[in-house]
């Protein structure tokens, strides 16, 4: 190594000067960032293909989540189906009554209905309150337009498409899928196991950690379900192809079935990025976040046998 | 030092984060400038294309008489109430015409009852409105292609134009700024000649009611509810409609949404 070397990475006790270590950080998180793993430490994670393509499809997930919430709310009302209007009971709405109180906001799940006003239902948007599904901090644009957000969705719907059609059949391809995340007669057995692990906040160490945990293989499967059912029921919608593709009415439960269908994949896709995202942090945010950049990823060690 | 691929692998790590981190804190102006709104024309026209392309000729679904909406939801304009307009309710529309010229060899002006002596097509259908809601009635109407023939379409023909007697003051709470305008929509010739596409005077086997487009609206399945025009006047056919209005080829065009309502 030259003169110009990696920034020492273990923060050593003996180094006593904080303003240095303060000074350092910035580089420190560049090296751990972008600093090839060697070897010795790590291994090559994810191919580029992979990287590329997981990135860009947060973006999809990010801009299809926020427009859709906007088009959502041209109609927030969600029934089972082929058809469904105002005059028939939704199973999920949102919306705005006047109370003697004055405006309230509520969200409706069957027979449930909750006072919301503020965020679901009534809330502020261009500074003043309006009736409105979901509030303007999650929609894409945070103003209410139809229009604009279906052109945001649809442009990030053929991105989507054909980002989701790379992943496959680079993953099909390269056995990525077959190997890496399909789970293994071993896995299923060593799910109560897997749980009990996640339960504790425990994450694997040195070999284990070169591989997929059974939950999390089932997690990014589920996902890739998800992502196609959001295709399909999405498509459904479409009146289009709705003439193509009739046969997805009926897989679908009708039209307006898939319409519901949408939204709660929609929803399930959002829970799963909330556990993604929080998993990344309880496993070394660093760490993982460089191996999706670069690909290379550090194996943790179990430095609990260390103190024994 | 770090090679020069790293290097530039990292520009592009950072490049593309920064670009997806300024896409979503601008989404909002960019959604207003004209960069963004020139990007959605070029994916409605790959999405057309590509229904269009796998579609064909092929029919949206029909239903059973058993399936039709009990409710079916009025939209856009409930009633016209121009004098002209209530003055045609008054004589039950004896006096309403459906004139077609423009690029025709034959202009033909039509009343109710010369449309009801034609040809007829009844078809069950579902009418998906934009906004998300969906309910099946039951048109009756003229197809739109023995129109066409008989009007004898020039070789330039491109649009039909339909306007319609309905002054629309749009609802704010559906979309932004909307300023009032007459209604009108834009179909192409093969849209036109699809055998489900029918000039309707009869819904649910009764004349049309006034909130549902009397006496006469266009029917163009496979397309989404304001593209099936209420109240039709005249049908004019056109090599272009960016002459027209705001010049998007409908009254809803002119406001942002998509000429091809497939999806």
């Amino acid at each position: 190594m030259t003169e110009r070397g990696p920034v020492a990475i273990d923060s050593r006790p003996e180094n006593e000067n904080w303003l240095a270590r303060l000074r350092a950080w910035p580089r420190r998180l560049w090296h751990e960032a972008f600093g090839r793993v060697s070897e010795k430490e790590g291994f090559y994670r994810h191919g580029a293909l992979v990287r590329l393509t997981h990135w860009i499809n947060a973006l999809c997930i990010i801009f299809l989540l926020g427009s859709g919430l906007n088009i959502f709310n041209a109609h927030p009302r969600l029934y089972w189906g082929m058809t469904g209007t105002d005059a028939d009971q939704p199973f999920f709405s949102l919306g705005a009554v006047d109370t003697p109180a004055g405006p309230m906001g509520f969200t409706q799940i069957g027979a449930w209905q909750f006072d919301t006003t503020g965020v679901l239902g009534w809330s502020m948007a261009d500074g003043q309150f309006q009736p409105r599904g979901w509030p303007s901090w999650m929609t894409i644009p945070g103003f209410q337009s139809l229009a604009d957000a279906r052109h945001w969705h649809f442009l990030f719907a053929w991105i989507l498409l054909f980002n989701g059609l790379a992943y496959l059949l680079y993953s099909l391809w390269s056995r990525h899928l077959q190997k890496d995340i399909w789970p293994s007669g071993a896995d299923i057995k060593a799910i109560p196991r897997s749980i009990l692990d996640h339960i504790k906040l425990k994450h694997p160490t040195g070999d284990a950690a070169r591989r997929y945990n059974v939950l999390q293989k089932l997690a990014y499967l589920g996902v890739i379900f998800l992502i196609v059912a959001m295709v399909l029921t999405g498509l459904t919608m479409s009146p289009g192809f709705n003439a193509i593709f009739p046969w997805l009415l009926d897989l679908f439960g009708g039209r307006q079935s898939a319409r519901s269908l949408h939204f709660i994949s929609a929803a399930l896709i959002l829970l799963f990025v909330i556990v993604h995202l929080v998993e990344v942090v309880l496993a070394g945010p660093i760490n993982e976040i460089r191996s999706m950049l670069n690909g290379w990823y550090r194996i943790p060690q179990d430095h609990s046998k260390d103190r024994e | 030092m770090a090679k020069v691929k790293d290097i530039t692998r990292r520009v592009a790590i950072l490049g593309g984060l920064g670009g997806a981190g300024y896409l979503i804190a601008k989404a909002d102006s960019l959604t207003m400038g004209s960069g963004f709104q020139n990007v959605a024309r070029v994916v409605e026209d790959w999405t057309m294309s590509a229904q269009r392309g796998l579609m064909g000729d092929r029919l949206a679904r029909e239903y059973r008489a058993s399936d039709i909406s009990p409710f079916f939801k009025p939209n856009g304009t409930y009633d016209p109430g121009t004098d002209e307009y209530n003055g045609h309710v008054a004589q039950n529309f004896a006096n309403w015409r459906l004139r077609i010229f423009g690029l025709v060899d034959k202009p033909l002006s039509l009343s109710l009852a010369e449309l009801r002596r034609l040809p007829r097509r009844t078809q069950i259908t579902r009418h998906d409105c934009v906004e998300g809601w969906s309910a099946i009635g039951m048109w009756t109407g003229v197809p739109m292609s023995l129109l066409l023939q008989a009007a004898s379409l020039k070789i330039n023909a491109r649009y039909a134009v339909l306007r319609c007697a309905d002054n629309l003051t749009g609802e704010p709470a559906k979309g932004g700024e909307q300023s009032p305008g007459q209604y009108y929509e834009s179909i192409d010739l093969r849209d036109a000649f699809h055998p489900q596409t029918i000039m309707a005077y009869a819904m649910n086997g009764k004349p049309l009611d006034v909130a549902h487009g009397a006496p006469l609206r266009l029917r163009v399945e496979r397309q989404l509810g304001y593209k099936q025009a209420k109240y039709v006047e005249s049908i004019e056919i056109t090599d272009s409609f960016s002459g027209i209005a705001g010049g998007r080829g409908g009254y809803w065009e002119d406001r942002g949404y998509e000429w091809y309502a497939g999806i």
